[in-house]
């Protein structure tokens, strides 16, 4: 029987929301590629919350948007709420989160996929990974078709011998009852991959029409929308929104969960995958906080066609009547029709140490991976991830260097530096503590930090790229501007200043220090600067922030030029730390393990101390010098 | 050179005291120059020529610190092949450190163990086949540097920054999950309860600094307190140590009715010899003063040296006095081991359970300071790392580290009171945390993160 045989340049395995943009960055670059899906209705499906963005994962959609990637595109189409949130903090921790309208956001990026000319969409499971040599070459499917393949990037998410359980209820099946994918990890497993099993969860959802929401406080998006990609028209995003919906558990909730805690799946033991802290079911927040009476609940729409209302805060995987009374015991859900139950799923991921920061494998050329896949979880983070394996897999085929962002450029490289350098027992999660920077790293400025670099990858257009460098230079002009222009203390100033309860100025200053006092901004010092020129609302907000927290900006740009220095200073890939006698054995152990990059990489590897990178330094530089 | 400036006591420390802080990389004439006074208002070190010797003070804020010899070389011709100045110092090991410390105050790190070695191979000064030999001094230093900064920090002094980095871990943890689900968790008038937190962090900090018992030790010498019953020889014991009759000695039990002190040097170990009353039940008022003051003084004290007479049998008061003092760092001397002995080392060691130290000494005939001093040695620097360099130079780095953190925690301070937002506040909090890390060997890595989820309920 002759079998299906293609060529093909890169196999994308898995449409989540990895998938979709190393599918696309992929087909961009000019690579045929192929996307595997086991269900095509199911791509960029968003199986648990019905949101986009969120604290620090605002941050990675934006930054995905100015590499050239499509999840801000995409939810800017489709949301239904808006939110910036921490408004009343600083700008480095303001973070866009929408609401998104589910079915329409899986159909809008399916529609992107479909009309990318190089991309071919196939409805079929991968069971089996080819290789020669520790090259990737192909991939084979259930029906016995070849694929043969320069690249390949692995984004099955949560489907690898899936498995979801609620109560004494499991199947075998991926999220949402689609289909698992049972193959693939023995074929992973024999090519010596270690992999992992984490577990996560998702709450119940509720039909619209049995909810009282009079006993609930309604919560209204944003006034004025910010739409999360640079390309969109801020004007083209103000639109009706939908409202989402807060309540509380009660003493009641808790009592029921306790009283039936020994029916937990997580409790019992039949749950032995590891599962994440942030977001922890509702079982387990009242098990673990004893102390707290009650815990917020969100009810969310799942999009404008349906009456399904996610339940945000109580995901659980105790048994369907247990489940029933629970939700019933918040205020407005007495009678409350589930639609969907809660559940938790079990999933094979890999230990995402056996990753270069290029997210290619160390021992497989030509094989990448990312999302939920590598350990992480998330809609946002595994796009960010995605559109880096897709880049990097072209790259590879193209024979370039890969791109790798560090963790003083992107929140994307703090994720992946992370997830290829430290020990990570649980789904990993973006959050605005991991990065170092944060005050360079903001959301406002993704556009100024990486457009550039997706300019130069091939994915941003001339014209995006001249705009960006037209509205750098704005920027730049601008605060030169503020920094000389002098006020004075005239009677229109000093009236001014009064009305604004600033102190009223004894001697001329400049108009960048008025804009540093704490209860004055760029935006709110217009009437007193005649000579200011029209730009737009975002190059105001670079200003002011320049200029406003500019001690600070200082302070942290002084830090990256530390931290750039030991990063600079690279490992060759096939380094024999045998060769190294001083090595203390433990960091030898580990190095070798996990063979970093760069000795800014090794220095974050647990067991590796200052004294050990020294001696690296001082034999890089011997052996460097010897040939 | 991209290197900065880096400072150490380059040479073993004998209690002679004579010794070298080096000083290399771009600043190191400047940093020199600020605390350099010529003899005879000569010119400054950075307008001299290089392989030059110079005489003159070390002067800081207005105060002598000591004569010294400076050896200038300029880069490329020194061992490390950056400006090098060489300050030879002959006033002491007290001296010594803080001309190093006057250094250290001009914007000059501490040198991290090796570093000189490190640095002259990198520049091409140390030929390329000996990268092996260079990079096990590194490694062999630095094992040593830990191992005597572990054993510099006492219990107490570890616990106590422990203490501080879980206060301060916390209130990062509360910022940093507000931050990550700000619809859960409020930071409402965060600063105004904060404030007063890091204030006291802050205090706690400048406690350390100042009286950082290896510190303290180095700069005023052991607090030690000489105890025991009335008439066992307590102030012949301080006079011998003294080298002169400062004590009024009698036979008459309780002649010394207050407290005497003296600075007292022993093999190069400073002591700071307090003599108290003899402690017993007394009527006299004076004296009964005199023993208050007595106990008091106890309880401050780094060490304790009880006095027994040998003449006499160990008393239930001796052992009374003794528990009263736990927690104290105590040797026992038997006194009076000229003349026949009721109780010897020994049956004493027997009695307290072998406890303490106990040494036979002869105040009057002076015999037995020897084994004294060595112990005391041993009890404060253990042993062997006695007057190392790198006592000192950890030393240095320590408390520059907690110099850092009370730094950041001054710009937490300021950012509550220009009403910055209060992400703001978690940055340098965070910077506090990490310098104190850097003290007891912890680095944060995922600390703050446990410490959210451990103490916050977070998440949907």
């Amino acid at each position: 029987m002759s079998k299906v045989e293609e060529w093909i340049d890169a196999a994308v395995i898995g449409a989540g929301h990895a998938g979709c943009e190393a599918a696309l960055a992929c087909a961009r670059l000019g690579m045929n590629t192929v996307l595997f899906t086991v269900s095509v209705d199911s791509i960029a499906l968003m199986p648990c919350n019905p949101n986009i963005g969120g604290s620090s994962k605002g941050h990675l959609v934006r930054e995905v948007d100015a590499l050239g990637g499509e999840m801000g595109k995409v939810i800017d189409r489709t949301f239904i709420q808006s939110k910036m949130l921490n408004q009343s903090k600083g700008p480095a921790v303001h973070s866009l989160r929408a609401q998104a309208d589910k079915a329409e956001y899986s159909r809008a990026m399916r529609q992107v996929l479909e009309s990318e000319k190089n991309l071919h969409i196939r409805q079929m499971e991968v069971t089996e990974l080819l290789t020669e040599e520790g090259r990737i070459t192909g991939v084979k499917t259930y029906s016995g078709a070849v694929y043969h393949c320069k690249a390949c990037i692995l984004c099955t998410g949560t489907y690898l011998k899936a498995r979801c359980i609620y109560g004494e209820v499991s199947s075998d099946t991926g999220p949402n009852g689609l289909q698992a994918a049972n193959y693939l990890t023995d074929s992973l497993k024999s090519l010596g991959i270690r992999m992992y099993r984490f577990k996560t969860g998702t709450p119940a959802r509720i039909d619209r029409k049995s909810i009282d929401f009079s006993k609930m406080e309604e919560q209204k998006g944003d006034e004025r929308v910010v739409p999360f990609s640079f390309t969109t028209d801020p004007e083209s995003v103000q639109i009706p929104q939908v409202s989402c919906w807060l309540t509380y558990t009660n003493e009641e909730t808790h009592r029921i969960i306790r009283d039936n805690i020994d029916r937990s799946p997580l409790y019992s033991g039949m749950i032995k995958g590891t599962g994440p802290r942030y977001c922890p079911s509702i079982e387990d927040k009242v098990m673990k906080f004893a102390d707290k009476n009650r815990h917020q609940v969100f009810l969310e729409p799942e999009g404008l066609y349906t009456n399904e209302m996610y339940v945000g805060g109580m995901s659980s995987s105790l048994p369907e009547d247990v489940q029933i009374a629970m939700y019933r015991t918040v205020p407005g859900l007495e009678h409350a029709q589930i639609v969907r139950n809660a559940y938790a799923i079990e999933y094979d991921c890999i230990d995402a140490r056996q990753l270069y920061p290029s997210l290619e494998f160390k021992e497989i050329q030509g094989l990448f991976s990312a999302g939920q896949f590598n350990g992480s979880s998330g809609y946002e983070e595994a796009a960010a991830q995605g559109l880096i394996a897709g880049i990097n897999a072209a790259r590879k085929i193209q024979g370039k260097e890969p791109l790798i962002l560090d963790r003083s450029q992107a929140y994307i490289g703090v994720l992946i530096d992370d997830l290829v350098t430290k020990e990570n027992h649980e789904p990993y999660r973006m959050m605005t503590s991991r990065a170092e920077y944060r005050l360079l790293l903001r959301q406002d400025n993704a556009d100024l930090r990486l457009t550039k670099i997706g300019y130069e990858v091939g994915l941003i257009s001339q014209e995006r790229y001249e705009k960006l460098l037209k509205k750098e230079e704005t920027i730049q002009r601008e605060i030169e501007r503020a920094e000389h222009t002098h006020i004075s203390g005239k009677k229109e100033v000093q009236e001014f200043l009064e009305k604004k309860n600033s102190t009223p100025l004894k001697s001329a200053v400049t108009l960048a220090e008025l804009i540093r006092r704490p209860e004055l901004s760029y935006e709110e010092t217009a009437p007193i600067d005649p000579q200011r020129p029209q730009i737009s609302r975002e190059e105001g907000e670079q200003v002011n922030i320049t200029i406003k927290y500019q001690g600070y900006l200082e302070r942290q740009k002084i830090q990256v030029e530390q931290f750039k220095k030991i990063e600079k200073k690279k490992i060759p890939e096939n380094f024999d730390y045998d060769q190294v006698p001083s090595l203390r054995i433990e960091a030898r152990q580990k190095l070798k393990e996990y063979r970093p990059l760069s000795l800014g990489q090794a220095s974050r590897i647990a067991g590796v101390s200052p004294a050990d990178i020294s001696v690296l330094l001082v034999f890089l530089k011997s052996a460097g010098a010897k040939n | 050179m991209e290197h900065d400036t880096i400072a150490a006591i380059s040479t073993g420390m004998t209690p002679s005291g004579i010794g070298i802080v080096r000083v290399s990389g771009p600043k190191a004439i400047e940093a020199a120059d600020r605390i350099y006074r010529p003899k005879d208002k000569k010119k400054k070190l950075a307008d001299q020529p290089s392989h030059t010797v110079h005489y003159g003070y070390i002067e800081e804020k207005g105060e002598i610190l000591d004569e010294v010899l400076i050896t200038l070389f300029r880069a490329p011709r020194s061992f490390t092949a950056e400006d090098t100045v060489e300050i030879n110092c002959h006033g002491g090991v007290y001296a010594l450190k803080r001309v190093l410390e006057a250094v250290l105050d001009q914007g000059v790190r501490p040198a991290d163990p090796g570093e000189f070695t490190k640095r002259a191979f990198l520049n091409g000064r140390i030929d390329l086949s000996r990268a092996e030999a260079v990079m096990d001094v590194i490694q062999s230093q630095n094992e040593y540097a830990l191992k005597s900064s572990v054993g510099q920090l006492r219990g107490s002094v570890y616990k106590k920054i422990e203490a501080l980095r879980k206060k301060i871990v916390f209130q990062i943890a509360k910022i940093e999950a507000s931050l990550d689900d700000p619809e859960h968790l409020g930071l409402e008038g965060y600063g105004s309860v904060l404030l007063p937190v890091v204030k006291e962090i802050k205090e706690e900090i400048g406690r350390l600094i100042h009286s950082s018992e290896d510190g303290r030790i180095f700069k005023e010498g052991i607090r030690t307190v000489i105890l025991g019953k009335p008439n066992v020889g307590k102030s012949s014991l301080l006079n011998l140590l003294a080298g002169e009759e400062r004590a009024i000695v009698t036979e008459i039990a309780g002649t010394t009715r207050d407290v005497l002190e003296e600075t007292v040097s022993l093999g190069g170990i400073t002591l700071q010899v307090l003599d108290t009353a003899g402690i017993r039940d007394t009527a006299d008022k004076i004296e009964k003063i005199g023993v208050e003051r007595a106990k008091e003084k106890a309880r401050d004290a780094d060490l304790i040296l009880y006095v027994v007479d040998g003449t006499l049998p160990f008393s239930r008061e001796d052992r009374e006095i003794l528990e009263s003092l736990q927690e104290k760092r105590i040797i026992l001397l038997l006194n009076k081991s000229d003349l026949e002995q009721k109780v010897g080392e020994e049956a004493l060691k027997e009695i307290t359970h072998g406890k303490y130290p106990v040494f036979s000494v002869s105040a009057k005939e002076n015999t037995g300071m020897d084994l004294l001093e060595e112990e005391i040695k041993h009890l404060f620097f253990q042993g062997e790392l006695t007057f190392n360099n790198q006592v000192y130079i950890t030393n240095a780095r320590q408390k520059r580290l907690l110099g850092e953190a009370a730094e950041s925690l001054d710009k937490v301070m300021e950012s509550i009171e220009m009403d910055m937002p209060e992400d703001f506040y978690s940055i340098d909090l965070t910077g506090a945390y990490e310098s104190l890390g850097k003290i007891i060997g912890e680095a944060s890595g995922e600390d703050v993160i446990n410490e959210i989820f451990g103490s916050f309920c977070m998440g949907k």
